[in-house]
């Protein structure tokens, strides 16, 4: 199986500029995000913070936010798009 | 001149004054950061007293170089001594800083006019925004009187008054099928691709430096004194934040004296994620995932400053309260019946949550109110359908008296 992340422009200095990136072996938001770690050295520090994510990054899986589902535990399948995004936006 | 970087609100990091709006070490919101030292108070209220009639006379305050050219420009509207409200409420000095008397009627006016200086002087040639309404209307308008090209995304199921207002003016109009934070995150996304100046993604920082010139209004407007207790909208909280940082700023300077003003922040119970949480102590909200309010301008379930709002909210002694949408219509009532003011529902939430302070007692007796009505009740209309009677009579004497009993002629010989 394998999962697809959106990276945006911001992290793209921590991903060789990388604007995607698979991840295979991951059944939760948070196992997707710890092989993007493993994958990219800095990445972590930049959106996560005490094994959570900063509270200015927003994570969504099939364009729902994963707060509104199960958090870093929010289960993903072959094929889904996980996408991070900045929360600073609008208004 | 005082602008320096853009400087990252969690962690302090610098960047240089271009178009982004996050901390790419943490993720963090950038702002524009100033330095004031070489300002001297008597010497910045007289430059500020003749300055033009805009916001542009607080130019020391703004992101630029040198004050812009404009299209169209925003700002200097009426601050009004609301006593017949005041009364009503039974509080002693209430002011209602009335920014629907904007050129697209609402505050939006402000931060658009100058995003929209920062997209020229970056080189942008297309603009664009998500945006609940109001904003909607301010890009297009300002947009087309520049001569830029603009995208307004917006949700699709918004107020129709606010659709044709944005329409008219020629824009790309972008109806979304989802809420105001499916647009957002769209807009996020399209705006790290696309060569594009985003308002309120990545020109957010300059942008959100316009409401600023709310509180120096305000200011101003009062004599160069500080109110006691500002009452405003939240939606994502950067308006009730920056008029805080506007006060904080002159107080810097020396142009204001005194402590900050209680800040009291208004939300509909349809969305109230600030309100939520400060009732419940906690420092970040969880966001709603569904909206249901008829304040859709304030319809924003993931608030980007909200931390910051409750922060302030707290550190001011003030609060954040909500209400709900029958408040709401009675909020939008109350201030067209006592100030002549016609406000839209996001004026109704603000209104209502004055009222509801004023019940609870927590205004003291001496002190000095500013309500801020952020936009237009003609941009809603909806909200005040069947709120009151209209009395439909033939065109005769009779019918009329008998319409209105109570109204008896005072005839010639009396």
């Amino acid at each position: 199986m394998s999962v697809t992340v959106k990276i945006p422009t911001q992290l793209r200095s921590v991903t060789g500029g990388e604007a995607e990136a698979t991840v295979d072996e991951a059944s939760t938001v948070g196992e997707v995000l710890d092989g993007l770690y493993e994958r990219f050295d800095g990445l972590r520090d930049r959106i996560a913070e005490d094994g959570d994510l900063r509270r200015f990054v927003n994570v969504y899986v099939a364009g729902e936010d994963i707060r509104f589902l199960d958090g870093l535990e929010t289960p993903v399948e072959d094929g889904d798009e996980v996408t991070i995004l900045p929360a600073v936006a609008g208004g | 001149m005082s602008v320096q970087a853009l400087k990252c609100k969690e962690c302090d990091e610098r960047y240089p004054l271009d178009a982004r709006f996050v901390c790419e070490r943490c993720f963090g919101p950038l702002e524009v950061e100033y330095d004031l030292s070489g300002l001297d108070a008597d010497e910045t209220r007289r430059k500020i007293q003749a300055g033009p009639p805009s916001i542009w006379r607080y130019a020391d305050f703004l992101p630029f170089e040198r004050p812009p050219r404009t299209a169209l420009s925003a700002g200097i509207t009426p601050l009004v001594r609301a006593d017949r409200l005041a009364e009503r409420l039974g509080l002693r000095e209430v002011w209602v800083k009335n920014d629907a008397a904007n050129p697209t009627h609402s505050f939006k006016d402000r931060v658009v006019t100058v995003a929209l200086a920062k997209a020229r002087e970056l080189g942008y040639e297309v603009v664009a925004c998500a945006s609940t309404g109001n904003l909607a209307n301010a890009v297009a308008a300002h947009a087309a009187a520049a001569g830029l090209e603009s995208y307004v995304f917006i949700p699709a199921d918004l107020e129709e008054q606010k659709i044709l207002a944005t329409g008219v003016y020629g824009t790309n109009l972008v109806a979304v099928r989802g809420s105001y934070d499916d647009v957002n995150r769209l807009c996020t996304q399209l705006a790290g691709e696309r060569e594009w100046a985003f308002v309120n993604v990545n020109l957010r920082p300059y942008y959100a430096e316009g409401s600023k010139t709310l509180a120096f209004e305000i200011a101003e407007q009062l004599g160069f004194e500080l109110p006691d207790r500002v009452v405003a909208p939240v939606a994502s909280g950067s308006l009730f934040t920056k008029i805080a940082r506007g006060f904080q700023e002159w107080r810097e300077v020396g142009i204001l004296d005194g402590e900050l003003p209680r800040f009291n922040g208004a939300q509909a119970e349809g969305c109230c994620p600030v309100a939520d949480a400060f009732e419940a102590g906690r420092d970040v909200c969880r966001p709603v995932r569904f909206p249901d309010t008829i304040a859709k301008s304030l319809a924003i379930g993931d608030p980007a400053d909200g931390p910051y709002a409750l922060d302030l909210a707290r550190r001011s002694g003030g609060g954040i309260d909500s209400v709900s949408d029958e408040e709401i219509r009675d909020g939008i009532r109350l201030l067209a019946e006592t100030a002549g003011v016609f406000t839209e529902t996001a004026g109704g939430v603000t209104t209502a949550v004055l009222r509801k302070l004023a019940e609870r007692g927590e205004i003291d007796s001496d002190e000095r109110v500013v309500l801020t009505i952020t936009g237009e009740g003609l941009k809603t209309l909806d909200a005040v359908r069947g709120t009151f009677e209209t009395h439909e009579i033939e065109p005769t004497v009779d019918s009329f008296e008998s319409a209105f009993d109570g109204a008896a002629a005072v005839t010639a010989d009396a």
